[in-house]
């Protein structure tokens, strides 16, 4: 007689109880501090006022779809990549080009500047995160110079440099997440949790600590311990895959967009969903989201060509602003909150103000 | 690496996780709602999305312009 035959689907569906037992007890938990919502707590905040906002400059170059832009810390240049290969560099104050690159693949998904200034990040269906340091001379080739840093199994679809020009994070259609060290291209710390794709990341405002948050094609949204690579706090309310996080600026919650057209606020403290911006006219997915300086408004770029403000605190949206002539694909608030732009499948990047 | 896993990895690895999250430390709505409401008024004055910023030292306002006399 054969000793203990483990059949795998019991095993399968205890797991899967035991799961939903513990997905129901954190529920309970969740719910016993969810004692009031944040709009009712913002009632007592004054309104804010007419908004208007513009595009100031138009960034053309391109010749396919913008899929990813990153700010510099100067709060003037730009970097944005393309469906087409190309990674440039923008002056957007005069709208010039100063750097480009061909990739040797298309769909460039992440870019990210580097805080110096001094490189650029980008990646995507080749499955690396490469840096370019970016030359003073313009007639310099910068692909030479490419250093490979991040090597997953499947696209790459964010990445970010932490508080320096020495470690990257990226995010990758392989269901991880990574820290790399530029220099060595060594991978310090991986992040395994998501269920499928993660689509995004963005890295807690350095005073917070080592942290960031990451979304999937799983609907999750996950907070990591980037020295200890656990999952610290899980989020699943979304309906759909989750296409962009973004810490709040003081740190203590992220918001995020979605396929399910709707954007949300989780906050870390209370460890739940604080609010849903959403209305019955916008069926389109979010792509990507970005909070003002103060965290008041809540910018989101839709696939419906369309950028939606929202009043972060009472949750209701204050303005929509059209312009683009297909989705908006990236959205980033400048570092001195001055202006924001967005990037779209119609070539173009905008600046907003 | 989470798609090379199997349906039972995944769902142990989800139960680990959750065993972890029941027990992290949490505060009430209330509390936390009332400091962001507080945090964000006190940043809002700053904030040059929401206050506006004046024409000429606003980098991305447009410069010059017509004057049709």
């Amino acid at each position: 007689m054969a000793a203990q035959e483990v059949q795998p689907n019991e095993t399968l569906a205890s797991l899967k109880t035991e799961s939903e037992t513990l997905k129901t007890k954190l529920e309970e938990e969740r719910a016993k501090l969810h004692d009031v919502e944040l709009h009712q707590v913002a009632e007592k905040v004054e309104a804010l006022g007419q908004f208007v906002m513009k595009t100031r400059r138009t960034l053309k170059g391109h010749g396919n779809k913008v899929l990813c832009m990153d700010w510099c810390k100067d709060k003037r240049r730009i970097v944005s990549s393309s469906q087409d290969g190309k990674v440039i560099v923008w002056d957007a104050f005069t709208t010039n080009k100063e750097h480009a690159v061909t990739m040797p693949c298309t769909w460039v998904m992440a870019c990210a500047y580097a805080p110096s200034g001094c490189a650029v990040a980008c990646g995507g269906l080749d499955n690396k995160c490469s840096v370019y340091p970016l030359s003073l001379d313009k007639n310099e080739n910068l692909a030479a110079k490419k250093k490979s840093v991040a090597m997953h199994t499947n696209y790459l679809s964010a990445c970010s440099f932490t508080n320096s020009d020495m470690q990257i994070l990226t995010s990758s259609g392989d269901g991880t997440c990574a820290l790399w060290d530029v220099e060595s291209g060594q991978l310090l710390q991986s992040f395994h949790g998501h269920a499928a794709d993660v689509l995004c990341l963005d890295l807690a405002p350095s005073e917070t600590g080592n942290t960031f948050v990451s979304g999937g094609c799983d609907k999750k949204a996950n907070v990591w311990d980037m020295r200890s690579g656990q999952c610290v706090q899980s989020f699943e309310t979304h309906e759909s895959d989750i296409n962009s996080v973004r810490y709040y600026p003081s740190g203590d919650a992220f918001a995020s967009g979605s396929d399910d057209a709707t954007c949300r606020l989780y906050d870390l403290r209370a460890d739940r969903e604080v609010a849903i911006y959403s209305k019955e006219s916008i069926i389109f997915g979010a792509s990507s989201v970005d909070f003002s300086l103060s965290g008041r408004l809540l910018f989101g770029g839709y696939n419906d060509y369309t950028i939606n403000v929202w009043d972060v605190l009472k949750g209701t949206r204050v303005s929509i602003l059209f312009g683009h002539e297909n989705r908006v694909s990236t959205l980033r608030v400048s570092p001195d909150g001055t202006a924001f732009c967005s990037g779209s499948w119609d070539h173009t990047l905008r600046i907003w103000a | 690496m989470a798609r090379d896993m199997s349906d039972k990895d995944i769902l142990k690895m989800e139960l680990e996780q959750l065993q972890k999250e029941v027990k992290t430390t949490r505060e009430p709505v209330s509390k936390t709602a009332k400091e962001m409401c507080e945090w964000v008024e006190t940043k809002s004055a700053e904030d040059p999305l929401i206050k506006g910023v004046p024409e000429d030292k606003n980098p991305f306002k447009e410069k010059g312009g017509c004057i049709i006399t």
